[in-house]
């Protein structure tokens, strides 16, 4: 297997007493789709925003291509090439399509923002998404649908060449035929040889997409196999036991005593 | 709307065919216009018409509001107020508020009146000092509210107790400073000489109209969202009217006794309004922080997650707000010809954020724009002068004007419930 393009070793982080992740590791690999699952409160959100560099890490190291690299915030994250993509799309409604694809990273000439330029590129991105819903990139954030944010949202972060793109729960709020639209744009940006990290609840998203599946148990990596080698109830039991048969944890810990 | 067909992309134009639509005709951009205007993005549209239902009854109960003489007393009454709430616009933006924002200009126009009397500092290195002092202020708050979490109508509430002391201090009560420099007295009373006034007037509209093509090509050739030409020309036509209009009105000689006095020009004050009109219309539309702003007003955590340093922008809106509020309190003294300890601490502040909200910018964040406080605050400025005329009793004045303020309150709160809905 290619080397991971983004990697996590060891990875420990605590909220005063709550330990919410013991000694995670996680990869994401280029061309691939990674699917990140795990219940409410397995650390899911937590490793999300380590990897993002919202939450610095008590321990554990972050490779990048190959690199251990110092991340102190989502800058350093957005530098490397890694952009998320958040439940709650992070989008502002009052911007437009395009102001937001450039939010934070304006392009500017001499005389001010570069309006022109900035277009432009959101055109071609989004076209070659074949993202073909939005009547106008020059609309407000605010009249898009769900799906259509999402769209854009991810579209945000394909503009800047981003190699790893995380998606937070991408068609938690959606309809059938948005759910599709995603799903469809999802599977492209990894045939574009980017490294996608779904984060779902929806197993059925998880299987349809992803090529390997890390589940997170009570802040523990239950398991990381590839999702041609499990079926449907295996990562149900992962999700929900830590284990299921000879995968997932030796000892469930909920039960260790302390 | 959703079309789930993978039908793969043809060229960066075939994606986005409908675009063009949008920007066809004149005809569709009306459409878009009042289907806008039905979601509830009213801009400034209440204001204009509430200025027009003004002019009509002051005009038709009184027949010197009308005169020459009282619009251009109109254009400096409303000067201080404009100023101040166009720096209202800024923390507005952010879904904040600035309570202070009066109070600090009557505590920055009392240090310009006392290194004007007591340092005989000249007159641009005295305001330099007011607008420093304003900007300091605001500093102050700001990071009062973005460090600690205080809310701002906390913050700007003790500092609009706390900086009442300032005047008082210096001025020692009962007292009052004179404010007669040469300049900074003319801003309000003196001119501009008629010509001049025309080639300003000239240059203005050329550079309107010379920026509005140019933008109208750059982005026509490059098949990007355009206006149609024929609102291009029609935007330039109304801003030509506006302006060599009131160029003209003012132009000619206003004075009570014309044959005694010449009185003509447009007053010092319209210039100053304009230039930071230009300038505060260019850092919000043309620049990163301009765009930053809105962003933080309108989700102030994806503009966070975007890497926006939200802290900074927050401190600087309070900052910007403050320095305005430097310049309104000079342009007050200016007018008035002195400073008294209760400068600022009137109605000022009311006024101005009745004007910007008038204007069309929302209390709620992420909404505004520097014309919104001059469309308000010109609306805020004639109840009182129109009122004035009337001979009508003073409380009169406070009644309008606060149901002029709750009114475009109601309309902001109910367009912001509409586009919600509409999401426009």
């Amino acid at each position: 297997m290619a080397e991971p393009l983004l990697e996590l070793r060891g990875v420990n982080k605590s909220f005063g007493v709550a330990h919410v992740l013991h000694d995670v590791d996680f990869a994401v690999y280029p061309g691939q789709v990674t699917a990140l699952v795990g219940d409410n409160g397995a650390g899911k959100s937590t490793l999300v925003k380590i990897i993002a560099g919202i939450y610095g890490r008590d321990s554990g190291e972050y490779y990048f291509d190959g690199q251990a690299v110092e991340v102190h915030g989502p800058r350093d994250v957005a530098a490397l090439g890694v952009e998320v993509v958040y439940q709650d799309l992070a989008l502002c409604d009052n911007l437009d399509i395009v102001q937001n694809m450039f939010l934070g990273r304006e392009e500017t000439n001499g005389f001010g923002l570069d309006e022109v330029t900035m277009e432009s590129r959101a055109r071609e991105t989004l076209t070659s998404l074949s993202v073909r819903t939005v009547k106008s990139v020059r609309q407000s954030v605010a009249s898009l649908s769900g799906g259509q944010r999402q769209t854009v949202a991810i579209a945000k972060a394909v503009l800047w060449n981003s190699k790893v793109v995380l998606l937070d729960e991408p068609t938690a709020a959606l309809g059938v035929a948005q759910t599709r639209q995603v799903l469809d744009l999802v599977r492209r940006l990894a045939d574009r040889g980017l490294g996608v990290v779904l984060i779902s609840h929806n197993m059925g998203d998880v299987f349809e997409v992803a090529d390997r599946i890390t589940a997170l148990y009570l802040g523990r990596v239950a398991a990381d196999v590839g999702s041609k080698d499990v079926t449907h109830s295996q990562i149900v039991e992962l999700i929900t036991a830590g284990r299921s048969g000879d995968l997932g944890i030796a000892e469930n810990p909920a039960t260790t005593t302390v | 709307m959703i079309d789930v067909s993978d039908a793969p992309a043809e060229s960066a134009a075939a994606g986005f065919d409908q675009d063009n639509r949008q920007a066809a005709t004149i005809g569709d951009s009306g459409r878009d216009y009042l289907n806008r205007l039905r979601g509830g993005d009213m801009g400034s549209l209440p204001a204009i018409l509430g200025l027009i239902f003004l002019f009509v009854v002051f005009a038709s109960l009184n027949d010197r509001f009308l005169t020459t003489y009282n619009m251009a007393n109109l254009v400096v009454q409303a000067g201080s107020i404009i100023v101040l709430a166009m720096g209202i616009v800024f923390v507005l933006l952010l879904g904040e508020i600035d309570l202070s924002a009066g109070v600090a200009g009557g505590a920055s126009a009392t240090i310009i009146a006392l290194m004007l009397i007591d340092y005989d500092w000249t007159w641009w290195l005295a305001t330099l000092a007011g607008v420093a002092t304003g900007a300091v202020i605001g500093l102050a708050i700001g990071s009062l509210v973005s460090y600690l979490g205080i809310p701002s109508f906390v913050v700007t509430l003790a500092f609009f107790l706390a900086l009442q002391a300032v005047p008082l201090k210096l001025i020692g009560s009962g007292g009052s400073l004179r404010f007669n420099d040469e300049v900074l007295r003319g801003l309000s009373i003196k001119n501009v000489p008629v010509a001049a006034g025309w080639i300003a007037a000239v240059l203005i509209v050329l550079g309107f109209a010379a920026l509005s093509l140019w933008r109208y090509r750059s982005l026509s050739d490059k098949g990007l969202v355009h206006q149609p030409f024929g609102l291009v020309l029609i935007r330039i036509a109304v801003l030509a009217v506006i302006v060599l209009g009131l160029t003209a009105l003012l132009s000619t000689n206003r004075a009570p006794n014309p044959d005694l006095f010449n009185i003509s020009g447009v007053p010092w004050v319209a210039p100053v309004v304009i230039a930071l009109l230009l300038f505060w219309t260019f850092v919000l539309t043309k620049t990163r922080f301009g765009r930053h702003l809105y962003a933080v007003g309108g989700n102030a955590e994806a503009a966070r997650r975007a890497g926006i340093n939200v802290r900074r922008v927050r401190i600087t809106a309070f900052a910007i707000c403050s320095s305005m509020a430097a310049v309104s309190g000079l342009l007050a003294a200016s007018y008035t010809g002195k400073v008294s300890p209760g400068s600022g601490g009137g109605n000022e502040l009311l006024y101005a954020v009745g004007a910007a909200v008038i204007g069309g910018t929302s209390l709620f964040g992420g909404r505004g724009r520097a014309i919104d406080a001059v469309v308000g605050g010109l609306v805020i400025a004639t109840i009182p002068n129109g009122l004035g005329l009337l001979d009508q009793a003073s409380y009169i004045n406070f009644l309008v004007t606060g149901g002029v303020l709750l009114l475009a309150a109601s309309v902001d709160a109910i367009s912001r419930r509409r586009r919600s809905a509409a999401g426009v």
